[in-house]
């Protein structure tokens, strides 16, 4: 018996193989930790004539620094990822929300690129067939329309992945390997606002590498809400890089995940620069993540509750940072 | 599709011919009757299911059966040592940290992958690495005395 659907699993063992065979195979997917991937297979979300497994693709399992940046393999656990010295003393909003995703189990096997990668989430997309039958699916996978938003003609399910946001407000590049050869982006251009098409990646493109700039003198930190501290995924997450200068800030990016289709780099903060960390920093802050976010009906704690926690971390993090800056 | 799977299964190599689309959790309980390792949600999400994957713990039910080719996989059904509960089994069961047993096959893979890493955990990180294990019976404060009592009896033996 078998809880899975029918599938021919291929097991390459380069990067380069993975990308042949993803082209060779046009519905096929990437499998990495599976932890998103297959409990999404078991629910009928995904449906696939070919498995690609790149556990046996070694050469994407590292954390190596190069010059003033780290580089990450996509195949690196968030075990690995949360217990790197490097990344903790250097990096420490990497290793928070490394430390942040699922469970310990999950992440001893869950992989960075996997983590980048997930799909997005929606309370009705996210359950059974039965379940979704019942509500007549939605416009994601085998029915029409948004159930979040009635009227809209998109998409809404919300990007919920942990790391993306603290790799965002590092400035985080990612190496992409299709079959032209390797294309590098800034991880905030992965993603696009589109919870049915969240990812800019083509059909065969995989993901091979994170580079993390070594910014000397920058502070960052991970904070999410969740409804059990234990295991869930974020109702928001935001991550905080700053440098402060003296009673200036020098730097400050914010980046959010839970609250709209893609991770949220906040944008109009560079007109803090050179001012003090005062109450108006913080309600242009406040007004900003405001603007930039879009909380949807897509999980369980509502849309308001899940703006006003995002602010709150974002102001709590952003002190905290300033304060351990002075 | 299927093929052979080659595996060492607490401590025994094995081959079976196994289709591809197989779980590693339903490879165990339907495939090889070790029904010890249970399933326990829809997937993911109760840690009914962990097994030790070259003695990291894993969620049976997230990993496909192919994809632990050549690795050592260790399950409820290889703790007991020469016939004898071992001793984290023995634990949870003289400070009564388990009830109806359901998830008492995942507690004690995961606590065991801990103890191996780290002999004399504190109660927090016994916490922490239990966190993805779910009870719906005990409270799980007598889970954490029969992990800390494992840990004792090791460090006095
Ligand atoms: C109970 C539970 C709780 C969870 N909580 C959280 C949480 O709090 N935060 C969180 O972020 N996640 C959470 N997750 C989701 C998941 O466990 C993690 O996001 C994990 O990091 C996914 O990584 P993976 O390697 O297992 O991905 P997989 O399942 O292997 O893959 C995920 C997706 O990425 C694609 N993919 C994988 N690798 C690549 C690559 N190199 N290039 C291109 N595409 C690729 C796959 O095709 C697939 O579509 C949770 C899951 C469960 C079951
Ligand atoms: S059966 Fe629940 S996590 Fe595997
Ligand atoms: S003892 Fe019953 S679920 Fe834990």
């Amino acid at each position: 018996m078998s809880s899975m659907p029918n599938f021919v699993l291929l097991r390459p063992e380069t990067a380069a193989d993975a990308v042949r065979l993803r082209a060779a195979h046009p519905d096929s997917r990437f499998v990495a930790g599976g932890t998103d991937l297959l409990p999404n297979m078991r629910r009928g979300l995904v449906r696939t004539p070919a498995v690609i497994e790149l556990a046996a693709v070694r050469e994407l399992d590292f954390i190596r620094r190069s010059g003033d940046e780290l580089h990450i393999g996509a195949a690196c656990t968030l075990a690995a990822l949360a217990a790197d010295p490097q990344v903790a003393a250097a990096l420490p909003a990497l290793s928070e929300a490394a430390r942040a995703v699922a469970g310990p189990t999950h992440r001893a096997s869950a992989t960075l690129g996997g983590n980048l990668c997930l799909d997005t989430r929606c309370r009705y997309y996210n359950q059974s067939a039965f379940w979704r039958e019942a509500n007549q699916f939605c416009m994601k996978l085998d029915g029409d329309g948004c159930r979040v938003a009635p009227r809209s003609t998109r998409c809404h399910a919300a990007f919920s992945g942990d790391v993306a946001p603290a790799l965002i407000a590092l400035d985080a590049r990612v190496d992409i390997l299709g079959t032209g050869g390797v294309r590098t982006l800034p991880l905030a251009e992965l993603y696009r606002d589109d919870g049915m098409a969240w990812l800019a990646l083509g059909s065969e493109e995989l993901l091979t590498a994170v580079r993390v700039p070594l910014t000397a003198g920058w502070q960052s930190a991970y904070a999410k809400a969740r409804v059990r501290g234990a295991i869930d995924f974020p109702l928001s997450g935001v991550a905080v890089a700053l440098r402060r200068d003296g009673e200036h800030l020098a730097i400050l990016r914010i980046a959010c995940t839970g609250v709209a289709s893609r991770p949220c780099a906040i944008g109009g903060l560079d007109i803090l620069v050179g001012r003090p960390l005062d109450a108006a920093a913080h309600d242009i802050i406040a007004l900003a993540i405001k603007r930039d976010i879009l909380a949807m009906d897509t999980t369980v704690a509502g849309m308001a509750y899940r703006r006003r926690a995002t602010a709150v971390l974002a102001k709590r993090l952003v002190d905290r940072l300033w304060q351990e800056a002075g | 599709m299927k093929s052979i799977l080659s595996l060492t299964l607490n401590g025994r190599l094995r081959e079976d011919v196994v289709p591809h689309n197989t779980l590693l959790l339903d490879y165990l309980r339907d495939g090889l009757q070790l029904t010890g390792t249970k399933r326990g949600c829809d997937g993911g999400e109760c840690g009914a299911c962990t097994v030790l994957v070259d003695g990291q713990p894993r969620l049976a039910c997230s990993t496909l059966a192919h994809g632990v080719a050549g690795r050592h996989v260790e399950t409820i059904e290889g703790m007991r040592r020469s016939g004898r509960l071992d001793r984290l089994q023995r634990a949870f069961h003289e400070n009564l940290g388990t009830q109806c047993g359901f998830c008492t096959p995942g507690m004690v893979m995961a606590a065991e992958a801990l103890l191996r890493s780290n002999p004399t955990p504190d109660r927090e990180t016994i916490r922490s690495a239990l966190a993805g294990n779910l009870c719906r019976c005990t409270g799980y404060v007598k889970i954490l005395d029969a992990v800390e009592a494992a840990a004792r009896e090791e460090a006095s033996a």
